[in-house]
């Protein structure tokens, strides 16, 4: 064992040197793999970032929502849905939610407007009051302690004073997010307390329990339309999973580019490489040195090219927010949400990485490398 | 679900991995009928030549499909909150009817993989590659086993649906249920622990003294074969319960979730070594040292039984350390 491995390091020291020797074209050959790993790395980095929020927002979702459903179309709940569905047992913090869309014309902008829920304390509006996420804040020029002034779809004018502007580190929830009480929210959009909520939500003290409830949900309120909250994280993880896989299938056409162009570069020999493998055939080495030579060759790139790639991958996405790529994977709006993303990285990602960019470049180079290695010494020496 | 960025990593490797089977397929072959050491026909030094690449490329599929079984397993775990009913990777695997053949036919090959290198290490020791007919009349039993995966996994992943309503590994693995699971859930926990560890005891103990005869070496290999599946069987009926805490609970892959500190890997690693050291060293033996090798061989085996022996304590080590940890008490 401890010669085979004082041979790799030998093996190693050798390798660099003859890298380091012919320097431009290997220079020349890391930075095209680098780019390749960054761009590969950029998508799955930010795709995987994009999730983790995804996941760590509808922690605070509630396990079900239940929806009233119209000719097929999302309507507003009825009132005595509450009662009916607080019959339910192991359904609890049953309530009826309200919130809607509201497109601001003064600047252009869709709002979120919402009534704040019952148990979230430290958010409770009064009458006349209101709470907004912080880009609306930007955006309308109104500090805390200010006034809002919003005109509503049938005309009204809101006077609306500002007690609290939510922080910026929540801001994918919540950038353009309108807090107000209820009566104000039904004196906004005209709803009387007979039209109903927008929605019902509910909690499930057993999470084990959550299908046994939304059977029962479905048997009381057939009309009813009920999702669950593993539902949405299920089809946010299937979209982002998606949209990364799409954007990584595009990018193959330049992973096979890459190969051709590897493939390439390991077929033409420069006639000093040659000679350089005639003369270490004649000193001894056996073939299967030579392709070890080479083989190392290629892995010393690979890792300097993954190495570097995925660092600038990293910087890319969590520092600079993925500028490069970010419409194609979050989505866009005018108010969009200015957030960083948290730093997320896991090993699945990085293997399935390695996997994609390093299977191609050493499949690619193989043949070439093992055409190199048994060229006879005096062929080349002559 | 085919554009899962995984799933694209691991029909990658698989794609890849068909080809230079089948292509190193057709060289064996052509080995088996005209390899002759002696002979210095020109026909010979192609064959030689050739095998320089074959072998390499050889080399970095098998490594490159340990690594896949490694991610297979991973990416079967993490997408289970895809599908209703999974909690863990036995559920992703019961999707359709294509995952849990896929996933049994991948530990083939990784075993065989493993096989494989270790005889073509042995023949890279001797001047004369004594073992060249072997290895390649081997790769026509892995050549199949590599193309039938790749298949099984492409069967698979195209077939994902995720409205699959899947079936979680709390009802599988479970005693009164019927099925092979069910019934390795209903293994005396007593007698399971008692093969688990006598059984990694005795074979650690055979590995270290098997120099004694070249048949006793071939059996041991066989052994190392049955004791995988006695071991699997045992974690499941008795070491899992433990890691979990709760005596109905039997997955054998819940164990590589998180929430278990990774335990299963640990679990598992050592025990798919050491099988692969025994069955590679049974193999050797079988075969027989040839006259280039009367000297290196032997201590090459050693290298190898050695290893075992110490992978096989390790995995015993672990798993009583799951059972010393445990609060559970399943034999009082």
């Amino acid at each position: 064992m401890r010669r085979w491995l004082s041979r790799q390091a030998h093996l190693i020291d050798f390798t660099l040197g003859a890298l380091l020797r012919r320097k431009g074209r290997n220079l020349m050959m890391l930075a095209v793999y680098t780019l390749i790993i960054f761009m590969l790395a950029s998508v799955t980095f930010l795709g995987s970032a994009l999730r983790f929020e995804a996941k760590a927002a509808l922690n605070y979702a509630p396990e079900v929502t239940v929806q009233n459903l119209i000719m097929g179309r999302h309507a507003l709940s009825p009132p005595d849905w509450v009662k009916k569905l607080s019959r339910i047992r192991g359904a609890r913090n049953i309530h009826g939610r309200l919130w809607g869309y509201f497109y601001d014309q003064a600047v252009g902008a869709n709002y979120t407007l919402m009534v704040p829920p019952p148990r979230a304390r430290d958010l409770a509006v009064n009458l006349g009051e209101v709470i907004i996420g912080h880009a609306i804040a930007d955006l309308r020029k109104v500090r805390q302690g200010g006034y809002l002034f919003l005109l509503s779809p049938s005309g009204k004018l809101f006077k609306l004073k500002v007690i609290r502007i939510l922080p910026e580190d929540s801001a994918l929830l919540s950038a353009d997010l309108v807090l107000i009480s209820e009566t104000d929210y039904r004196a906004f959009f005209n709803l009387t307390p007979e039209d109903g909520y927008t929605d019902i939500a509910l909690t499930v003290r057993n999470s084990n329990e959550i299908p046994t409830v939304v059977n029962k949900i479905t048997r009381i309120l057939p009309t009813a339309r009920v999702i669950t909250r593993e539902d949405i994280l299920r089809t946010y993880e299937n979209v982002f999973s998606w949209r990364e896989g799409i954007v990584l299938a595009m990018l193959a056409t330049a992973l096979v580019a890459f190969a051709i162009f590897a493939f390439d570069k390991a077929s033409g020999l420069s006639a000093e490489e040659r000679r350089e493998i005639g003369i270490l055939k004649a000193v001894g080495w056996e073939t299967s040195d030579v392709i070890a030579m080479k083989l190392w060759e290629g892995g010393l790139i690979s890792a300097f090219a993954f190495i570097f790639g995925a660092a600038a991958a990293y910087a890319h996405v969590f520092l600079f927010d993925a500028s490069l790529l970010a419409p194609v994977l979050k989505g866009w709006a005018v108010l969009y949400p200015d957030f960083s993303l948290t730093p997320v990285v896991d090993r699945l990602q990085l293997i399935t990485l390695a996997f994609i960019t390093i299977i191609p470049f050493t499949i690619a180079t193989l043949v070439p490398v093992w055409k190199a290695a048994i060229t006879d010494p005096d062929i080349v020496m002559r | 679900m085919i554009f899962d960025p995984p799933i694209l990593a691991l029909l990658l490797a698989a794609a890849v991995s068909a080809v230079v089977a089948i292509a190193a397929a057709l060289f064996a072959v052509r080995v088996l009928r005209h390899w002759d050491i002696r002979s210095g026909s020109a026909l010979q030094i192609r064959l030689e030549r050739r095998t320089y690449l074959v072998t390499t490329a050889l080399k970095i599929v098998m490594v490159m499909q340990m690594a896949a079984l490694a991610l297979f397993v991973h990416n079967a775990d993490r997408m289970a909150i895809l599908f209703t009913g999974a909690m863990c990777a036995l559920g992703t695997l019961n999707v359709n009817q294509w995952g849990m053949p896929a996933f049994l036919v991948q530990i083939g090959v990784f075993l065989t993989s493993a096989v494989w290198l270790l005889l073509n290490r042995a023949d890279e020791m001797g001047r004369d590659y004594p073992f060249t007919r072997a290895k390649y009349a081997f790769l026509l039993l892995f050549a199949p086993l590599v193309v039938a995966s790749a298949i099984l996994q492409w069967l698979y992943f195209l077939n994902l649906d995720p409205n699959v309503i899947t079936s979680c590994c709390s009802k599988l693995f479970t005693p009164e249920g019927s099925g092979l699971q069910a019934d390795l859930s209903a293994m005396d926990p007593k007698l399971a622990l008692i093969i688990l560890f006598s059984g990694a005891g005795l074979l650690a103990a055979l590995a270290l003294f098997s120099s004694a005869g070249r048949w006793l070496h071939v059996m041991l290999g066989i052994l190392g074969g049955l004791y995988f599946m006695l071991a699997i069987a045992a974690i499941i009926s008795a070491i899992a319960p433990y890691i979990y805490e709760t005596p109905n609970h039997h997955c054998p892959f819940c164990l590589l979730k998180p929430q278990y500190g990774f335990i299963g890997y640990l679990l598992y690693l050592p025990l798919f070594a050491a099988t692969a050291l025994m069955l590679g060293s049974g193999l050797l033996a079988a075969l027989g040292a040839p006259k280039s090798l009367q000297q290196r061989l032997p201590a090459y085996q050693k290298r190898l039984n050695w290893s075992a022996a110490v992978l096989y304590l390790a995995f015993a080590g672990i798993a009583l350390y799951t059972i010393l940890r445990s609060h559970l008490i399943l034999i009082g």
